[in-house]
Order: C-alpha cells, then structure tokens, then sequence
C-alpha cells in the first residue's frame, strides 16, 4: 500500500504542525551532508540555492551550458500567488479550492493545500531578490486574471515571469556557487541512480563534453528535471527537455504518477509544415483580453477582417458564459479541437481557430483617448492609442508571432491551435516529496504531485518554487536527520561501479547498432503515434494499436539507429538517441495507463467518456485514486493505487458554464 | 504571406574541439522552405550528413522561441543574423532568397573559446555573476512584497535591463570583445532597484574585475553591442555601470 504521509489534523494546521514537528539537523552535521541536485530549472536551482544556504554540501548538475537556459525561462505568463492585493475575494482556501477543482479532482488535498500557503511568501521572496515584477502606478504590484479562476491573482513581469524568475534563483544558486556551498556541473546529464541496501547513494552523470562517465556520491538525490512532453515529438517544451533522469529513476524502483496526464495548451502557433522541430504557445495571458472564434459558416475563405461581426461564432463565449475564453486549458483546447474537427478551422491546414485583439483594442483605446481628454476620438486615434497598450501588455509574444508566421497580429487576428505543452503525471511522491525509493525526492514538474489531471495556468511557476525555497527545505532534513550516523560511500564501491557498468553498456549498444535510420526520425515517428492516439483525444482501440506500435517502434529502434561520432567527444545525436530510447518507454507506459483509466478528467479525454454535451465525464467511484506504476520488465508494469480522500471539498462536475 | 522554397549555399565553420585548428566547409542544400526557422534548415542538413555518414554540425540551441539564450550563430558577419532584436532560432528563411550564400561561424571571443563547430564555452558570463550579480537575501528573509513601493519607471527599466538573456551576441559583435552590456545591463538590473542598495558598491566593482579577469576586452563605444542585442539591450546600461563604478571608486570605504 501506498503512504503518501499526508500530516494527521485539520487540512489548515496539517503544514504548520509537519514544520513544528519534522526532525532538524544541526548546522554542523549539515555540513557532512551531500545532496546531487539534478536539473536546474525553478525548482533545482531554488533548491540548490536554499539548501546551499542552510549550509549542506550540493552538487547541482544540468545538461545545458549553464543552469540559466533551464526551460522555466520560457514560461510566459504568471505567477499564480493567494496575496490578495486585489481585494477581490482571493484567500489560501480559494487558491486551493481554484487548483483541486481545476485538476479535475485528482490531486491531493493536503498537498494543494500547502502549495496555497506558501504561495504569497514565493512572491515575497522573489521580491526580495530582485525580480521586477510589473508595478501599478503607486509602486505596487500589479496583478492579472488567468484561466480557471474569478479572481486577480497572477504576479507577472510582461510576457517573461518565467525568465525573470528563473533569473532570481539563478542569481541565488550562483551566488552559493561562488560561496563555495554549491558545485555546478554544467553540460552533465544524469543517466543512472545508485542505490546501496534500497537507499539512495548517488548518481552516474555523463560530461556531454568530453563524454566521460562520472560517480557522484549523495545522502540524497533530488531529481528537478522537468516535464516529459517531448515524447510528442512536437511540444512547447525546449528541444533538450527530456525525461531520461526520471526515467532511470523510474526503472531504479521510483514509481511514476498519472503518466497519462498532459496538458495540451490551447494557443500555440499551428504547426506550418513536417519540418517543423517545435511549437510556440502564446501565453494563456492573451485570453485575458483576446477573443477565441470560428467563422460560423464551414470552410469560409474569407479573410478574418472580412469576416462580418454577426458570422463568427465565439464559441467559449457560446458554451461557457461565465468563464468565457478564460476557461482552464484542458476546456478551451477540446473545443477548438471539436470546432476544428467539425470543419469549421482557418488556415491553410484548417487546424486554427482566430485569437482575435480587435474587440480589446478598441476597448483600450477609448479609454485612453478619454484621459488624452479627446471626447470624441476618431477610429484611428483610438486605434493609435489601443495598439499601444496591447503593445505594453503583450509587445513581445506579438513579436515572437510576427516573426515566426510572418502576419502581424495587431492587424490579423492570431492563427491559433492547441499544442502539448506540461505534463501533470511525473515520478511519484509522498508529502515530503521522496518518492518510493529512499533518499530519492522529485520536485517539479517531474513529479506527479500538485495539479491532478489538469494545471491550471500560471500555476506550474508557483509549484516549482514552492517545492524548491519552501517545502524541499524542511522535508528533506526530515530524512537527512537519520544519515548523519551513517559514513559517505566511497566512489568505488561496487554498487558505484555496477551502476556505471549499466550506464557505460548501453552507450556502448547504442553506437554499436550502426543502423541506417536517425534518431531523429524515430522520435517524430513516436510523436506521430502518441498525438494520434495518446493525445487531446483516446479511446480504447486508439491506445491498444498505439501501445503494438510503440513496442514494434523500439525493436526498430535497437536494431537499425544510427548515431554518428564517437563516445568519448562531444556528440549531440548520442544524448539525443538515450533520450529517444527513454520516450519511447515511456510512451507504452502511458499508453497503458491512459487506456486503463476508463473515465475522462482533466487533460486526459477518452472518446468512450463524456456527457452529450461533450465535457468530459469522470468515474469518482471506480477511478478516485492516484495510478502509481511500477517497473517490473520489459514491457511490464505493475498498478499501484493511491486512494485520494477529498475530507473539505466535495468533487462535484466541474462546471465552467 | 507567399511561401517559397530556396536552394543554398552554406559556408560553416567546423573545428573538432578547442585545438583542432578549424576550417570553413561548403554544403549546398535544397528545397528550403521560407516558412522553416534557420535551426530547422540546419536540422535538414544535420539529417542530411547523418545519412550520408558524415559528421552532423555541432551548434547550441535549446528553447528555440529566443529566449533561453543558448542558440548562437554568426550568420554573414552579424550575430543571430540580419535580422533586428532577433536570436538564431527566431530568424526564418523568408530572410533568404533562392541562390544565397550564406556563412554561418561560432560565437569568436577569447573568452567564449570553441568547444566544437559552432559551439561556444560561455560560463566566463556565469562567473561574471558569481562574483556579484544577485542580491544577498537568504530564502525565508523576505518581507511582505507590497511593503517596499518602487516607482514603476524604474521598476519597468529594471525589467528592460533584466531581460538580458545571457547568449553572448553583444562580445561577439564586439571588435574588442567587450562584455561591458552584459555586465551594465545586471548592474542596472540590480542598482535600479532599492534591494539591490547595500551591495551596491561591492557589487560593480567585483564584476568588472571578474570581467577582466575572464579576458573580455575594453569598450570603445562603437554601439555594436547594442545593435545587434536580440532583446533590445541599451548601451545607456553602460553609460550607468560607468557611472556606478565611478561612484564606487571615489566613495569606497578602503
């Protein structure tokens, strides 16, 4: 059975009581303790960064040159904080209650919980470090709406939270770096956990310049290494983003959560040919002020702006009045896969649907004329000033579009479609956030924990932090207490060099294939499979041919890969072939995980299940539970359940209407 | 927008590692879809050499929407190539037209040297911001966010200088391969600011000597940096670290 240690008590004290009660270590014996921090996005380096602070001994490696290129610099949009500087209702119970209901009712209470309750302090030590979030005239901080929620709560810094957070707890992490409590690996990859006696003891990372393997011992292994929506193929994830550390973990003993959980993000740029490498999204900001819309009459090929007023059909707007074209993302992507489906796309590919900034510039436009004192303003002068303001709020993701599509959108409406984009599930943890294995944590996007079967936006920024400065803190010292009576193993130790064995084997396999097929191929075959059948859209039959296909796709893969070079230089299609090995693995296992959960919640959608309306119809009854799969052999997993117990919120329909 | 396909001529700089001596090679490729990034012709021509069994370009690219910084081609004498406030991985091939002849070199600098192809070692920029680019302030000391107003202008110049993305185009089209906009642009980041006050001396005096240390050469002005900075960096960032390390040069406590 699976504990995940959720702290007795009532679900507000259960947080405070863990913090008053979990075991310390002393600033001495803090010393003495190594921690391997693995990846280096808002979660790894603000845990690197703290934990380095508190005076442990951290290694922190990444596979990119520095820790700054993490893909957390992407994110676009927010912050998601229960600050209520809006005065508009928001509260720690209202966050929560937002994110359990967002994700469908999948996700754990007593964690949701503590992610609302440290939420503000994020914000404030952000703040403290710098980060220049955008401000109100006053000098304070200023705030926007997201999808799936009523209320103001999002903190932002234009259209780059991400980087600017990520820039905040890389500054920290440097600045351990250069106190000397943290060692940077840069250009390193992870690629085999080493367990002695069932505990976690330290990894084998390979240096992807010189190609050498290397044996790092650890008290603990932190494992901060981000989403696996790269398994698609074609995702808003950076082309090295990847799931090979939480995949060996995985294979090492780790469970992994709701594998079939990903998010598909409505507004990304169309896909505009098969030599595409990868989607852009357009942050879920743009909705704030963006509408969504179809021409109501099939196939028109008619300009957008030629388009009259009373023949498009806004169709958020139609189906879900109350949250309009801010419903959460799993919502609006369906129905622009079902208007897009039904015949009514735009575009060359008819997969679009119209993001459109007329109606917002006109909006802010007469505003703006008005406190220019212009009583009457002419079409072009409220244009003139709307522009602007659109452009102070959104200039650099309507750049990225011009550049990437060659349209200017302040002119045209966006072309718009979903894209994948996050991914829920993720190696699964405890409330500690230490998975399965001893010694071994996940925090991040690459665990399971936080979002159920469906993020909400501007959330994935608050839960990378909260697990990195606040949570990871206090929970992993609760463990580090007992290791202090336990000696560092040495590097030599057999377990370190069976390990290493393992890892140097299959390199060695790997080139020595000398197939005739590039890897590459084979992840866009794979992409294909898994978009097709394991996408915004399953059925039973769909996933059953996928997972033959996948299992058929990876004997190809072992036996006719080519990967040019040599193992001990730098070479690019080496790391990317390990890598693709790993998606494709991991691609079976969330075929069968999405075809055994026999209801449709959140980001994952099974044709058999949903209301005549076409929502997507959960089975609380039978499905309650967290799917923890275990790793028994080629091919071969086994279910473990997670019941998830709602004691405060009762899981209704969700309804957005 | 018309789409169009293209034939080209690529001369790209190839080096084994940081000894080998490197030379330029020639590839034609085909076909070229205006609508692809320059990333994705390079995909092309990687998937290309890989089938032929040759050696594919080695080159650094990560989140290809511009704004992780890692991309970093010389592309015909320019950094990120000819288009204005742009990265590599953001240059599409309607810059192009059928027949050109396009050069593409590694990021050149001293301090940046090759690691192989057109890859480049930039941890000289981390270093840089070991040495002083943060703000002091231990996870758990922060107070409330709102009890500290910062005028939005400089609240929204602070922004400006931060969203430096750390790629290194600024020395590379430097004659003398200078960092100074990277390092003013951290320095304004961080002086515009009230939090970043107490350290504030400190803080420049102890970049600009890692900078010199690292081997990045003097600033002569020239505005190269400034023209061809993909995320609109201004040289007046350089202008206020002038300004600060004058100020802490004369007002030091030593």
């Amino acid at each position: 059975m699976l504990d995940a240690k959720i702290p007795a008590g009532p679900l507000d004290d259960k947080w405070t009581e863990y913090k008053g009660h979990c075991k310390l270590v002393n600033p001495a014996n803090k010393r003495k303790i190594e921690i391997i921090i693995v990846g280096t996005g808002l979660a790894g380096a603000s845990a690197a960064a703290s934990l380095g602070e508190m005076g442990y001994k951290v290694k922190a490696f990444c596979f990119q040159d520095s820790p700054r290129r993490a893909h957390s610099i992407a994110a676009q949009g927010g912050i998601n904080a229960a600050k209520n500087y809006q005065n508009d209702g928001d509260s720690v119970f209202r966050l929560f209650y937002d994110t359990i209901k967002g994700g469908d009712y999948r996700s754990r209470e007593g964690n949701v919980h503590r992610l609302a309750e440290v939420s503000a302090n994020i914000i404030d030590q952000c703040v403290a470090q710098g980060v220049p979030f955008a401000r109100e005239y006053g000098g304070l901080l200023s705030n926007r709406s997201f999808g799936g929620t009523q209320v103001q709560r999002t903190f932002y810094a234009a259209g780059q939270t991400g980087q600017q957070l990520l820039i905040g707890a890389y500054q920290a992490l440097e600045r351990q770096i250069a106190l000397g409590n943290v060692k940077m690996y840069n250009r390193h990859e992870m690629l085999e956990v080493v367990k002695i006696e069932g505990k976690t003891q330290g990894i084998i990372a390979r240096d992807l310049i010189t190609g050498k393997l290397e044996r790092h011992f650890g008290n603990a292994v932190l494992l901060c290494t981000g989403g696996y929506g790269n398994v698609f193929y074609l995702s808003t994830n950076a082309m090295g983003s990847n799931v090979t550390a939480a995949w060996k973990a995985h294979k090492a003993g780790a469970y992994f959560g709701n594998p079939c959980y990903t998010q598909i993000h409505p507004t990304c740029i169309p896909v505009s040919g098969d030599h595409q490498s990868k989607l852009t999204l357009m942050s879920e900001s743009l909705r704030n002020d963006g509408r969504i819309w179809v021409p109501k009459q099939k196939g028109d090929t008619r300009k957008p702006n030629e388009i009259p007023e009373e023949e498009r059909d806004y169709y958020l707007e139609r189906r879900y009045p109350a949250f309009g074209n801010l419903v959460p993302r799993d919502v609006a992507s369906r129905a622009a896969k079902e208007r897009c489906d039904e015949g009514y796309g735009v575009g060359s590919s008819k997969q679009a649907v119209y993001l459109d900034f007329a109606a917002a510039i006109i909006r802010y436009g007469k505003i703006e004329a008005g406190k220019h004192g212009s009583e009457n303003p002419s079409a072009e002068e409220v244009r003139h000033h709307g522009v602007d303001v659109v452009k102070e709020k959104y200039g650099n993701l309507f750049d990225m579009y011009e550049k990437i599509t060659g349209e200017d959108p302040y002119e045209i409406p966006m072309r718009i479609y979903p894209a994948v984009h996050y991914t829920m599930g993720g190696l699964w943890v405890d409330y500690e956030l230490m998975t399965n294995v001893k010694g071994l944590y996940c925090l991040g996007e690459a665990n399971f924990s936080d979002h159920g079967a469906n993020r909400l936006g501007a959330s994935a920024l608050m839960q990378g932090l909260a697990d990195g400065y606040f949570v990871i803190p206090y929970t992993v010292g609760n463990y580090l207490a007992d290791e202090i009576y336990s000696k560092p193993v040495a590097t030599d130790h057999p377990a370190f060099a069976d390990a290493e064995k393992a890892v140097s084997d299959r390199i060695n396999k790997l080139m020595g294939i000398q197939g005739k097929t590039s890897v590459e191929t084979f992840h866009k075959r794979l992409g294909k499979i898994m978009w097709e059948k394991c996408g915004m859209a399953r059925n039973a039959k769909g996933l059953q041919e996928a997972i033959t296909e996948i299992q058929e796709l990876k004997k190809a893969f072992w036996s006719d890969v080519r990967i040019p070079g040599g193992t001990d230089e730098f070479n690019p299609e080496l790391d990317k072939a390990g890598r693709v090995a790993d998606f494709i693995e991991l691609g079976e296992l969330m075929c069968i995980d999405a075809l055994q959960r026999n209801e449709s919640c959140g980001g994952h959608f099974r044709e058999e299940y949903q209301t005549p309306e076409g929502e997507a119809l959960r089975d609380d009854a039978n499905y309650m539970y967290v799917s923890a799969w275990e790793y028994r052999n080629e091919h071969e997993w086994e279910l473990h359940k997670e019941p998830l117990v709602y004691d405060v919120i009762k899981p209704t329909a969700r309804n957005y209407k | 927008m018309e789409h169009y396909t293209m034939n080209l001529t690529l001369k790209v700089w190839r080096q084994k590692n940081q000894n080998d001596k490197g030379r330029f090679e020639t590839y034609k490729v085909s076909d070229i879809s205006s609508e692809m990034s320059f990333l994705e012709m390079f995909d092309v021509l990687n998937e290309r050499l890989i089938h032929e069994g040759a050696d594919p370009i080695a080159f650094d690219h990560d989140c290809r929407e511009g704004i992780c910084g890692m991309c970093s081609m010389y592309i015909d004498g320019k950094p990120h190539g000819p288009w204005q406030q742009n990265t590599t991985c953001q240059l599409h091939m309607r810059a192009f037209k059928d027949g050109d002849t396009i050069t593409v070199e590694p990021w050149r600098a001293k301090a940046f040297p090759v690691i192989k192809d057109l890859v480049t070692d930039r941890t000289a920029f981390d270093r840089i911001i070991q040495a002083g680019g943060f703000i002091s302030v231990n996870t758990g000391n922060a107070v409330d966010a709102n009890s500290l107003p910062i005028d939005k202008h400089k609240a929204d110049e602070a922004f400006a200088a931060a969203a430096c993305i750390g790629c290194g185009a600024c020395v590379a089209a430097c004659k003398n391969s200078s960092a100074l906009l990277f390092v003013g642009a951290k320095i304004s980041h961080l002086a515009l600011l009230p939090q970043g006050e107490p350290e504030r001396k400190t803080r420049v005096m102890d970049m600009i000597t890692q900078m010199d240390k690292e081997g990045f050469g003097a600033c002569t002005s020239t505005g190269a940096c400034e023209a061809t900075c993909p995320k609109g960096i201004s040289i007046t960032n350089i202008a206020r670290l002038n300004k600060e390390y004058l100020m802490a040069g004369l007002t030091a406590d030593q």
